[in-house]
């Protein structure tokens, strides 16, 4: 969602090139043959491990775009706690209404959340906390234009 | 006026005074050479490794803050091999413990932060490590995070040798290794310690801040306890 802090220069991106995945457009499948998967956020449960195995699967050139997906970032902070009793923690302990660890239509968290490429092969890396408007964009134009971005000292963590 | 020494840095032919490192004739002369663990005033301990420079005729790298200056002397600081290596010890770094930079008191203040940015590091090719770290917030005007310290061992250099309280140490051997104060004891509870602050503002990183702040609003000041020394002419 990062890729609306580009604002109307989103419109020029979408002149060139199709959202075909996401949470801006209806489908619920990734689609074959992707050019450019941008992902956001740390590999933290089941679920995330899969899509992110699909997306890898179905698409030329990944980019991790964010603290979250570069480093783990915040999501991260939990991995000196097992997964069980976090949720335990919060769920029961920290309950004051129907205690109970919720299992129904969540996915299992994986025993810790770590940066995109701990999960998949990672052809980009995108550091920031939010990453830097102008960054997305740079990227996003250099690909467009059928360059590999670089962005040598351009970004920082957090 | 003491006799000078010629050495070449960069290929750049400087005079530096006897005695001085490579990195304090280096800076004298405004060039740059990275460093985390040298501070100046301090004594210089070589721990970080990222001031390791290429010297003509010796087949290993050396560090530029502990190595000094000799006649002829002919130091490169910046090859592309010296730049992948720094590249290398930042990502160890960053590895090693819990760096959030998002949630950190010292983003956008931090030297490691800032290092890591000059450097081109985009992401840690290292697994991370994910320790569980203690974070001491006893002392009444600071707290202690571990999770952002990096061992260079500027607060225990300051506070020995600036404040002469010596209240810090490091315990531990290898992964293991701790800042510890007074031999374990919580930091609130260290008697010896005079509450000047000093070491947290030697802090190169948001392992040591002063309570109250929030992300990115800790800034410190290193260059004005290292100047206390040569205020008191280096004694």
């Amino acid at each position: 969602m990062s890729l609306l802090d580009i604002d109307e220069a989103v419109v020029a991106v979408l002149e060139k090139a199709d959202i075909v995945f996401g949470p801006l457009v209806d489908a619920q499948e990734w689609p074959e043959d992707v050019d450019v998967a941008v992902i956001e956020g740390a590999v933290s449960s089941q679920d995330d491990l899969e899509l992110a195995q699909t997306a890898r699967a179905r698409s030329k050139f990944v980019i991790a775009l964010g603290d979250c997906a570069v480093t783990g970032n915040v999501p991260s902070m939990r991995n000196g706690i097992p997964p069980a009793k976090l949720l335990e923690r919060v769920y029961v302990e920290g309950a004051t209404e129907r205690p109970g660890v919720p299992t129904d239509g969540v996915p299992a968290l994986l025993k810790q959340a770590g940066p995109l490429h701990s999960a998949i092969k990672v052809d980009l890396h995108v550091p920031g906390c939010p990453p830097k408007p102008e960054a997305i964009l740079f990227v996003l134009g250099e690909l467009l234009e059928g360059r590999e971005p670089d962005l040598g000292t351009k970004l920082r963590f957090g | 006026m003491t006799e000078k020494v010629k050495v070449r840095i960069d290929g750049q032919v400087i005079a530096a005074t006897p005695g001085q490192t490579i990195l304090q004739a280096a800076r004298d002369n405004d060039k740059y050479i990275p460093a985390l663990c040298y501070m100046e005033g301090l004594s210089a301990v070589g721990a970080c490794r990222l001031c390791m420079v290429e010297v003509s005729g010796v087949a290993r790298l050396l560090p530029a803050c502990t190595t000094p200056v000799q006649e002829g002397l002919a130091v490169n600081t910046s090859s592309p091999q010296l730049q992948s290596y720094r590249k290398i010890a930042l990502e160890l770094l960053f590895a090693e413990r819990n760096h959030v930079c998002a949630v950190c008191v010292s983003s956008g203040h931090c030297e490691l932060q800032t290092l890591a940015q000059e450097h081109g590091v985009t992401y840690v090719r290292y697994p991370y490590n994910f320790p569980k770290l203690e974070v001491d917030t006893t002392h009444p005007k600071f707290v202690l995070d571990h999770n952002r310290c990096i061992l260079c061992s500027r607060c225990v250099r300051t506070c020995a040798e600036i404040e002469g309280a010596h209240v810090w140490d490091v315990a531990g051997r290898g992964i293991q290794s701790r800042l510890v104060s007074e031999l374990k004891r919580p930091w609130g509870e260290a008697t010896s310690c005079t509450s000047c602050g000093k070491c947290v503002q030697a802090c190169p990183t948001g392992a040591m801040a002063e309570k109250g702040f929030g992300v990115e609003e800790m800034t410190k000041k290193p260059a004005v306890v290292g100047r206390l020394t040569s205020m008191r002419g280096g004694r």
